[in-house]
């Protein structure tokens, strides 16, 4: 049994999920595609805090809210007339985009449903990640250990920035 | 009331379906990798919940989610980077209207 705080926060968050990525690619003006994507990216976190997993929620803040998001609106003002709204779609395209959702969901939807009994799973014991946890599991070259994943992952973000940097300078 | 696996997963289906809408039919180029974002968020979510609810004593599915935000940053900051120099030489981001490249 939930506590009933738990219960409605997360009918708030799911609320928010599905209201707030239905208008992300539904809003004509690019801006405000932006800012629902920020609203959809801080309810993602909110499910990562009721999961238990503080430290990924705050990485989800810090990174996707706080990093990527600034990202867009700079690229969105550098390249545009932010405040106009796009031309209504062709049919067509909205049509294949359309079917290609509704299929989606419905595949996906079936698979969910007829699993039922799986997907009744409820949280059955709490769980312990610490920051001490995390690290000395990033850093681990044991079983389970991230080590190498840990220095990959530093090499490609050290080869996007100088990437980065050679594809946007001026010539 | 019980919070189960399910009432995770359809939020997060949604997320993706609206992800893969928005990546057909948008013709912005910021507005076509928005909804990238929206389909990556939605399978980190996938991740973190079946580690949550199918394997509490385990950290992998919170490791995948982990590296997959870093790499998602990472694609980010080059695409929009690719984005801006297309800007300047073509004067123009709209996906249909960028035919020189097309073969």
């Amino acid at each position: 049994m939930e506590s009933v705080g738990n219960i409605i926060m997360y009918f708030i968050i799911a609320l928010a999920i599905i209201v707030f990525s239905v208008l992300t690619v539904t809003t004509g003006k690019i801006l405000r595609a932006a800012t629902y994507l920020l609203f959809v990216l801080f309810a993602t976190a909110g499910i990562y805090f009721q999961m238990g997993y503080e430290f990924l929620g705050a990485v989800q803040i810090a990174v996707y809210a706080g990093g990527i998001l600034v990202l867009f609106v700079f690229a969105i003002f550098l390249t545009g007339k932010p405040g106009k709204a796009s031309e209504p779609l062709e049919s067509s395209k909205k049509k294949i985009g359309l079917s290609a959702a509704i299929l989606g969901a419905l595949v996906c939807g079936y698979a969910l449903f007829s699993k039922a009994d799986m997907c009744n799973a409820v949280v059955s014991q709490p769980i312990d990640v610490t920051i001490n946890n995390i690290g000395s599991m990033l850093l681990s070259t044991e079983k389970f250990g991230y080590l190498l994943p840990f220095e990959a992952i530093s090499i490609l973000l050290l080869a996007c920035i100088i990437g980065g940097i050679v594809i946007a300078r001026k010539r | 009331m019980d919070l189960t696996l399910l009432m995770y997963l359809v939020p997060s289906l949604i997320m993706f379906c609206c992800g893969v809408y928005g990546f057909v039919t948008r013709k912005n180029m910021i507005a076509v990798l928005i909804s990238l974002e929206l389909m990556l968020n939605a399978v980190d979510i996938n991740f973190v919940v079946f580690n949550r609810f199918l394997f509490p004593g385990e950290m992998e599915g919170m490791f995948f989610s982990l590296f997959a935000i870093a790499i998602a940053a990472a694609e980010t900051a080059l695409v929009i980077a690719i984005i801006i120099n297309v800007f300047r030489m073509a004067k123009n981001i709209d996906i249909r209207e960028l035919t020189k490249m097309k073969f």
